[in-house]
């Protein structure tokens, strides 16, 4: 999993790459926790190139949302598909986070 | 005919991606589609990981895995001699609850059951062995 970065004018995106397993989550966490340390708090997060998760990767974009929550931040998710949209969609996290089938569209959502 | 391929690896979450590409590599051998294949590396996984977490006390053991090809179905066994435990007992977790409820965790058994087509457990000389067969045809 590699994790880049952009900062647009409403937003920072986040995006991530590979997978998202038990190995390569805490990898997530650790880079949000940077980040918002650093003092961002709105966030967009790119899964266009994200081929797999897993539990342990729904974990770390839980409790990275209950971090970004508590500095009164907020995360939207983009272009989310396949497989990885069925795990959101089984696990009930679809409807726990705003997903955009277009990082222009959680742009515009974001610049609200 | 039956042809069968097993790995042993240690009971350690860094060793998932051997398991995942002997896995991978049994899936494309069976012939299972991408989304199968992607269901069934999801509920190795989370099978996987939870004996690496709960399986040995002193984190030191084995953990197998075998990839049998029977009739039209992929069957992959999971099996560890670490102390008896049955993931598929688990409660499923309330998927209705928000964001600030939301438990972090218990939805490991629950994909293990939902991304295989059957899941069995069984305790069979000293040993915990999960069962998981996902059809090749459908």
């Amino acid at each position: 999993m590699t994790i880049q970065t952009k900062k647009e004018a409403t937003a920072l995106i986040v995006t991530i790459t590979g997978r998202m397993d038990a190995v390569t989550a805490p990898e997530y966490e650790k880079k949000f926790s940077e980040l918002i340390t650093a003092g961002e708090t709105f966030f967009i997060v790119d899964f266009e190139q994200v081929d797999y998760i897993s539990s342990a990767g729904l974990r770390v974009l839980l409790a990275t949302a209950k971090k970004v929550k508590g500095v009164s931040g907020k995360i939207l998710l983009a272009n989310i598909k396949g497989g990885v949209k069925e795990v959101f969609d089984i696990s009930g996290f679809g409807t726990l986070f705003p997903m955009h089938d277009s990082l222009a569209s959680a742009l515009s959502a974001s610049g609200c | 005919m039956s042809e069968k391929f097993n790995k042993i690896v240690a009971a350690n979450v860094e060793k998932l991606p051997e398991i995942t590409e002997f896995l991978q590599e049994c899936a494309d051998y069976s012939g299972l589609d991408p989304k199968k294949k992607f269901g069934l590396l999801l509920a190795i996984e989370e099978a996987f990981v939870n004996v690496c977490n709960y399986a040995y006390p002193d984190h030191k053991g084995l953990i197998e895995v075998s990839c049998d090809k029977v009739d039209d179905s992929l069957v992959v066994e999971i099996s560890d001699k670490g102390i008896p435990f049955n993931i598929l007992l688990l409660p499923d977790p309330d998927i209705s609850l928000d964001i600030a409820d939301r438990e972090i965790g218990g939805l490991g058994g629950y994909f293990i059951r939902r991304f295989t087509d059957s899941v069995s457990y069984r305790r069979e000389d000293e040993k915990n062995i999960l069962r998981l067969v996902v059809n090749c045809l459908s």
